[in-house]
């Protein structure tokens, strides 16, 4: 069983020796990378994907319990540890959600008993993340931008057995994030965000800040930000109740930000 | 001089991913010479001599089947690639019919297919996948992950020996044991083999009998009630 996920520092692209020598990714942990474009976040999940054994351009190691993987890790494909949901990550099935879930949870149930709850699971979860609750039988084709994101995390964290369940900037995904991220909480495993949203950010254990290729510090929440990341959600919900009164052909007023105070 | 032939199905992502491993490949001091196959129009060897400054080629297959041009110009090409001063000779060809695989012993067999083409497509290719060595597949960002397993563990049905490596060849992620197995494979042989069976030594229809059913041609028949799935071997 996987416990920690530990980087080993490598070094920057101009070969200088990374800030951070030594990040372990503890099963349970949330986590944000943030750092401008080309800062090396790619190549910081290209390192993850492939267990790194400094033999990537980064020089990174990435130990497994403590120790180094066995190759099996590397070379067979069911062991990948990231399952990964971006911005254009969608179904292409058209089945019924049903019959989607069920085929997915089949590779993964040891006994066919498991699989109706798994699927049950899933819903539930997906139903907490998005307004408009899925249905069993509605096709996958069918379901809106909110609901595949939420589906797509919640078949991701409760059916797939990766350790790492990768979100690159699915903010905008129209989901309760907050919700997620509590909910996220109740899974052993390491929820990494690529992310610049300063909700997400605050609501996650650490974030790992990239720049120049390397990683530069680990930032962990600290009590000021814990506290005001209440105020941060909160000018985050003013600003996505203004998003929809705009929707909705509405004038805005100077009262919309009263509820901040 | 070591050999590597990528196949796949149009728009796979064939020529990102040899872009990524030439960048590699070089970082490594390798000396990349490479050569692409297609029916009527390609335009990679510009593209690859323009970016990496490496000796390129092309060859249009026109009549003959891509895979039976590979057969007749590979010595060749392997000849100038050694004279053109390469350790490595890639091969990129669009096998098209689906009924062989442009694979040889003595070299890496790579097939690149796209996650996103749905996960029937590891049933649909036949020798293309199940004679290669490794089994590239890209686009793994646009599916879900339940997609993405399905699609894997069909490519293992079928294909058991080959090694599956799921890349993003946007971005160049997992390509580096593509690397690796290139500078593991042994060096070419003087006499090389096509691997695998070639399908059908001659066809009636090649040779212009157009009577449709199968009783009206020889050599190799199929009637309605002969299905099997074609392997290659």
């Amino acid at each position: 069983m996987i416990n920690t996920i530990t980087i080993l520092g490598g070094r920057s692209r101009s070969g200088v020796p990374e800030a951070v020598e030594r990040i372990d990714l503890k099963m349970g942990d949330v986590v944000s990378i943030v750092g401008p474009t080309g800062s090396g976040k790619t190549t910081l999940i290209n390192d993850l994907e492939l267990f790194a054994d400094a033999n990537t351009q980064t020089g990174r190691r990435v130990l497994i319990n403590d120790e180094r993987p066995p190759l099996e890790y590397r070379d067979n494909p069911a062991m990948n540890p990231i399952a990964l949901i971006t911005q254009h990550t969608t179904f292409l099935s058209d089945l019924p959600v049903v019959d989607f879930l069920t085929a997915h949870a089949g590779i993964r149930a040891v006994k066919k008993t498991q699989i109706d709850e798994m699927i049950q699971k899933t819903l539930d979860f997906a139903n907490q993340l998005t307004g408009e609750p899925i249905v069993l039988t509605s096709r996958m084709t069918e379901l809106s931008g909110g609901q595949t994101r939420a589906l797509l995390i919640a078949d991701a964290t409760i059916i797939c057995n990766t350790p790492i369940v990768l979100l690159d900037e699915v903010e905008n995904a129209g989901i309760n994030r907050t919700r997620a991220m509590e909910l996220l909480r109740e899974y052993r495993k390491v929820f990494i965000f690529v992310t610049h949203d300063p909700r997400i950010a605050l609501l996650s254990d650490y974030r790992i800040v990239m720049q120049g290729g390397s990683i530069t510090k680990v930032l962990y929440t600290n009590e000021e930000e814990r506290i005001f990341s209440h105020k941060v959600s909160k000018l985050d919900d003013l600003l996505s109740a203004m998003r929809d009164k705009i929707r909705f052909g509405e004038r805005l007023t100077t009262h919309e930000l009263e509820g901040l105070a | 001089m070591k050999l590597a032939i990528c196949a796949g199905p149009a728009t796979t992502g064939k020529t990102s991913v040899l872009r990524h491993m030439i960048r590699k490949l070089q970082d490594a001091g390798d000396q990349v010479a490479f050569l692409k196959i297609d029916v009527q129009f390609a335009e990679e060897d510009e593209i690859f001599a323009r970016e990496f400054g490496i000796p390129t080629r092309k060859v249009y297959s026109g009549e003959l089947c891509p895979d039976h041009c590979n057969v007749m110009v590979l010595g060749d090409a392997l000849q100038w690639a050694e004279r053109s001063g390469a350790n490595i000779l890639l091969v990129e060809t669009a096998g098209l019919c689906l009924r062989c695989s442009p694979y040889v012993d003595g070299g890496l067999g790579m097939i690149v297919v796209e996650a996103t083409s749905g996960t029937n497509l590891p049933f649909k290719i036949g020798p293309m996948l199940s004679l290669a060595d490794v089994a590239v597949v890209t686009k793994i960002d646009r599916v879900s992950q339940a997609e993405r397993e399905v699609f894997r563990s069909r490519i293992q049905d079928v294909a058991p020996n080959v090694k599956v490596r799921e890349v993003n060849a946007l971005y160049g992620i997992g390509i580096d044991p593509l690397v690796d197995a290139i500078h593991n494979q042994a060096d070419t042989w003087d006499k090389m083999l096509l691997r695998g069976n070639p399908p059908v030594g001659t066809c009636t229809i090649c040779v212009g009998k157009k009577e449709i059913g199968w009783q009206a041609h020889f050599g190799v028949v199929r009637s309605l009630e002969n299905q099997n799935f074609y392997r290659g071997e």
